[in-house]
């Protein structure tokens, strides 16, 4: 399956990918009226300092933990793609606390959470980090 | 207006050839015939023939056909040629009075050969001497122009139809084992009698149909070795490649094909190594030689004659055979027109040379 | 003192409409142009520092972000400019020279401009690349005057001179590991390498990670011999020894110690933090028969196996100068124009030393040939190369191949700003800084270098083809191909072509 890889050697720590998730996942239109004077919350996020950084989301692990700890049923596995239903999130947090990765996060309203669907959820089409990112260090591939 | 030699002009043309490997000789009557169906690929301004073995007489002297423009130039001329070569005759070339044919220059031939003492002081060897011999009066003396200068073959040309041309220098008269044909439509010349074709340079001869591509890149190498293209035409440059090659690089006709119309690399590549390597290394070394653009020729010399297509066979030509004989010509109605009976026609691929010569033991 | 009070020459514009305040100009900018401020929450730039190299406007991921030219403006005057003011204030404050970088961007003439390319019409067809076989390769190395046959009567192929085989008449020209970085160089090999055609190492030795592009390396000798040892030179497909290049005739180089990385040091072989300085000319070659020297030194350490190349720049006398070099030994000429590019230059040399390399390349090309030595080496010409077009007409003044050096660092994301001097290349080319060195990604440079080649290489096939050419040999020196345009007899007769119309 398809996954996002990340080479912490081309990352550049410039942090387009999280403006490019939160945009994507935004609905808006354009990204000034999406991010403009907004704290944006990616799901994806750098990670690092200057000299090495790494841009970390969801890794849609096979076995992943967080599906096995939700409560709800509000976590699933569609096509190896870790899906949430927000509609059924209760908002419990398990699952952001037993993410190794720190890959899950509350939602910008703090009553459910969010996480990298691989922008299948959005109009992005591909993963947006993967598009907008500079220097090739983001990918979506195979291994 | 500018006139040949001063401008570049392209052309596009007819040509014939008719070769007799037995050595059989036969009057010009048949190539005129040949050359008469294809009056459309040509448009008056200029038409020609090369003949091989019509000077049996003098067969081991060179037989200098000359224009001359002027008495000065006829002089001047003279001047050079008698002071370098021991002359047998000097004469001027029969020719018809017919209405088609007009402004004629002077046309003169002379048979010699070039003083012993002369030729020894230069340290040349004969037909390089003779060479530029040729290269000098063609480039020095104005209104002289030397167009014919091999042994036992000359060339015949004249601003017109070749039919015409063909009667107006009586070719009726004269007997060869080869003879070529031109008929030439240039496209931007008022035509001058020194650019009609065949071209030649010691007893290569070349008749030319198409317009190369290649012709600058050419004439800027070949001109490193002494030769100068003063007509500015495919013809002049094509006939001292051949002369560089065959006479001075020593290389086979066969050769000298290979280097003027390479394969191409794709085709190279699919050769066995040792084919590879001797394409490699020509095409290497004569980069410069490579002739690109459409083009026919017929190149005739001593004891041969030689068709070759450019390598993406941009113009037609056509061979035929019956018995001994060998035709070649733009059109095969030009062939059908002399001998309707052929044992084989064909038509040889691009960059494939066709080399015919004199059955063993036919002397020329 | 406020008397050097520079005006800034660019200012940096930020739409406050689009502006994100995301910080990505900030972190970008090695000339710390941008910083956000915190109490307003907005973005902010010193436009002082900005260079112009449009990293933040690429990046901006708004389009908040441009760069114009300052409208502020000493009193206008034609003959005192903004510039020459500058400098000269400049100059009266720290007593030093002028330094720049890449090729002359003077008000020169551009030679390529003013001629135009041939097609077939009617007496001759015009060849389709799409559908007929099209030949870009192309042999550079001396080839022999006389043919020799073995026994049986077959020409020897083996007595040819070492050659390069370029699969398209294109080579990217030296620029060395230390003026711009690791990435860039990587890119270059591995395009090079792709394409069937030669990058080469400048005078800054072989990083011991490339020594398996070899075979499509050029090795660069130079008056300071940096990284210079046995195994270098039998690495490379062939061997440069430059005595000038286009940017700067008659000087040396200088490559700052802070330049000097580890790696560079190794690969230099001189000391970690040193200056490194090439002296103006070699200092074991004061005269053509040393510069014979030289190149049979070369050719005995590597077994005649290697093609030598002799680089100068193009200057007054360079077709006497390249026909002496023709006669030293060497198997390939390059010359480099006036508007070649470098890592650092006096500005006053960039600007104003050397001759453009149309004029240069048809001189020496005739020369060349008036002297029937053309065939004794082959040409290449560098020093403003911009597109397939001027790549024609050099190989129809005669050029065999071209070496590109801009152009290759454009593809890499040079926005030639000209300011390589200062080792803060934003685009991780010019640079030694890991951090700025990191943004060029092999991965995608060598694609790029590979697309750009490949789309020239396109063009100059359906060029010829428009020509009624097929192989691109049949192009060179092929002059009745071009016509000039708007130039005079003297310029005409220098270049050997007819005007259009003619």
């Amino acid at each position: 399956m398809k996954r996002v890889y990340v080479n912490e050697k081309w990352c550049l720590g410039c942090h387009l990918c999280e403006y490019n998730c939160a945009f994507a996942n935004s609905g808006k239109n354009d990204m000034v009226d999406a991010l403009k004077d907004v704290t944006i919350h990616p799901r994806i996020q750098v990670e690092g300092d200057n000299d090495v950084s790494f841009a970390v989301s969801c890794r849609h692990c096979e076995d992943p933990i967080c599906v096995k700890s939700c409560i709800a049923g509000a976590l699933s596995i569609k096509d190896g793609v870790i899906h949430c239903d927000q509609e059924k999130c209760v908002g419990c947090f398990t699952c952001v606390l037993v993410c190794p990765y720190g890959a899950v996060m509350p939602a910008p309203d703090g009553h459910v959470i969010q996480k990298c669907e691989l922008c299948t959820n959005n109009s992005s089409g591909e993963p947006a980090c993967v598009k907008g990112c500079p220097n090739g260090a983001i990918v979506f591939e195979e291994r | 207006m500018q006139y040949e030699g001063q401008t570049r002009i392209p052309s596009g043309c007819a040509i014939s050839g008719i070769f007799s490997r037995s050595g059989e000789k036969f009057n010009g009557e048949d190539i005129i015939r040949s050359i008469t169906p294809m009056h459309d690929r040509s448009n008056g301004l200029g038409g020609g023939f090369a003949a091989y073995g019509i000077y049996p007489k003098q067969k081991d002297l060179y037989a200098f056909h000359v224009f001359y423009d002027s008495v000065r130039a006829k002089e001047e001329c003279e001047h050079i040629i008698s002071s370098s070569f021991d002359l047998n005759v000097a004469e001027k070339i029969p020719t018809r009075r017919i209405p088609e044919i007009t402004d004629e220059p002077s046309i003169w031939r002379y048979f010699g050969l070039p003083y012993r003492k002369q030729l020894d002081d230069t340290g040349l060897d004969e037909r390089e001497f003779v060479s530029r011999f040729v290269m000098k009066v063609n480039t020095e003396v104005r209104g002289a122009y030397v167009f014919s200068s091999g042994k036992n073959m000359g060339v015949f040309k004249a601003v017109g139809f070749p039919e015409d041309v063909g009667r107006f220098y009586r070719l009726e008269d004269y007997e060869g084992y080869c003879w070529t044909a031109h008929g030439r439509y240039p496209t931007n010349t008022p035509g001058w009698w020194g650019g009609a074709h065949p071209f030649a340079l010691l007893d290569y001869s070349v008749v030319h149909n198409g317009e190369i591509s290649s012709y600058d890149a050419n004439r800027r190498f070949i001109e490193m070795f002494g030769y100068s293209c003063t007509l500015l035409t495919d013809t002049e440059a094509i006939t001292y490649i051949i002369d560089y090659l065959n006479r001075r690089q020593g290389l086979s006709l066969n050769e000298v094909a290979d280097v003027v119309a390479a394969p191409f690399w794709s085709q190279i590549e699919a050769m066995p190594e040792e084919k590879r390597r001797y394409y490699t290394y020509l095409r290497n070394i004569y980069s410069s030689l490579l002739i690109t653009g459409p083009f026919s020729i017929l190149v005739g010399y001593t004891g041969g004659m030689m068709a070759l297509n450019d390598r993406c066979k941009l113009r037609s030509m056509v061979v035929g055979e019956h018995g001994d004989t060998v035709y070649v010509a733009s059109e095969e109605c030009a062939i059908r027109t002399i001998q309707p009976n052929l044992d084989r026609l064909w038509s040889p691929r691009g960059g494939e040379p066709v080399i015919v010569t004199l059955n063993k033991g036919v002397t020329p | 003192m406020a008397i050097d009070y520079n005006i800034s020459e660019y200012d940096v514009v930020r739409d406050p409409q689009r502006c994100i305040a995301c910080r990505v100009c900030e972190r970008q900018c090695a000339n710390e142009v941008h910083w956000f401020d915190a109490e307003t929450g907005k973005m902010r730039s010193d436009e002082s520092k900005c260079v112009d190299c449009h990293r933040c406007v690429s990046l901006c991921p708004t389009h908040a972000l441009k760069i114009v030219k300052n409208p502020d403006t000493f009193r206008l005057n034609g003959q005192w400019d903004n510039a020459a003011i500058g400098e000269v204030f400049r100059q009266a404050e720290t007593g030093g020279m002028l330094l720049s970088s890449m090729g002359n961007p003077k008000n020169y003439p551009i030679y390529w401009d003013k001629m135009l390319i041939n097609a077939s019409q009617v007496t001759n067809p015009s060849i389709d690349p799409l559908r007929e076989p099209m030949e870009t390769r192309t042999f550079l190395g001396k080839k022999p005057d006389r043919l020799e046959r073995g026994a049986d009567g077959a020409l020897r192929t083996d007595n040819l001179p070492p050659q390069l085989e370029l699969e398209v008449p294109i080579m990217f020209s030296a620029m060395s590991y230390g003026s711009i970085s690791y990435n860039a160089h990587e890119s270059l090999a591995r395009a090079a390498t792709e394409l069937g055609t030669y990058y080469n190492t400048g005078e800054g030795g072989l990083h011991e990670d490339f020594y398996s592009y070899g075979p499509h390396t050029i090795v660069q000798v130079a008056s300071g011999r940096f990284g210079v040892h046995q195994k270098f030179l039998e690495a490379g497909a062939a061997i440069e020894i430059k005595i000038g290049q286009g940017a700067k005739p008659g000087i040396g180089g200088h490559l700052p110690g802070a330049k000097i990385s580890a790696d560079v040091s190794r690969t230099r072989m001189i000391p970690q933090g040193s200056d490194a300085i090439s002296p103006a000319p070699h200092h074991d070659i004061y005269s053509i028969e040393d510069l014979r020297q030289l190149v049979y030194s070369l050719k005995e350490a590597t077994n005649y196996k290697k093609p030598i190349i002799v680089k100068i720049a193009a200057v007054h006398n360079v077709a006497a100068i390249a026909s002496g070099i023709a006669r030293s030994g060497a198997d390939i000429i390059a010359i480099d124009g006036f508007r070649g590019g470098t890592g650092a230059a006096p500005t006053r040399i960039r600007d104003n030393v050397g001759i453009p390399i149309e004029l240069a390349l048809a001189s020496v090309d005739e020369r060349l040939r008036q002297e029937k030595i053309r065939s004794n080496v082959s040409l290449v010409v560098g020093g403003s190369i911009r597109n397939s077009a001027d790549v024609v007409k050099a190989i129809a003044l005669g050029a065999d191949a071209v070496y590109i050096g801009t152009a290759a660092l454009l593809a890499l994301g040079c926005h030639l700003c000209r300011t390589c001097q200062n080792g803060k290349c934003n685009w991780g080319i010019a640079t030694q800084r890991p951090d700025l060195v990191k943004r060029l990604n092999p991965d995608i440079g060598y694609k790029r270098l590979v697309n750009l080649v490949s789309a020239w290489q396109h063009e100059i096939m359906e060029m010829m083809g428009g020509m009624g050419i097929n192989s691109i040999e049949a192009l060179r020196g092929n002059r009745l191909m071009l016509r000039g345009i708007g130039l005079n007899e003297k310029e005409l007769e220098i270049l050997g072509i007819k005007h259009a119309g003619e």
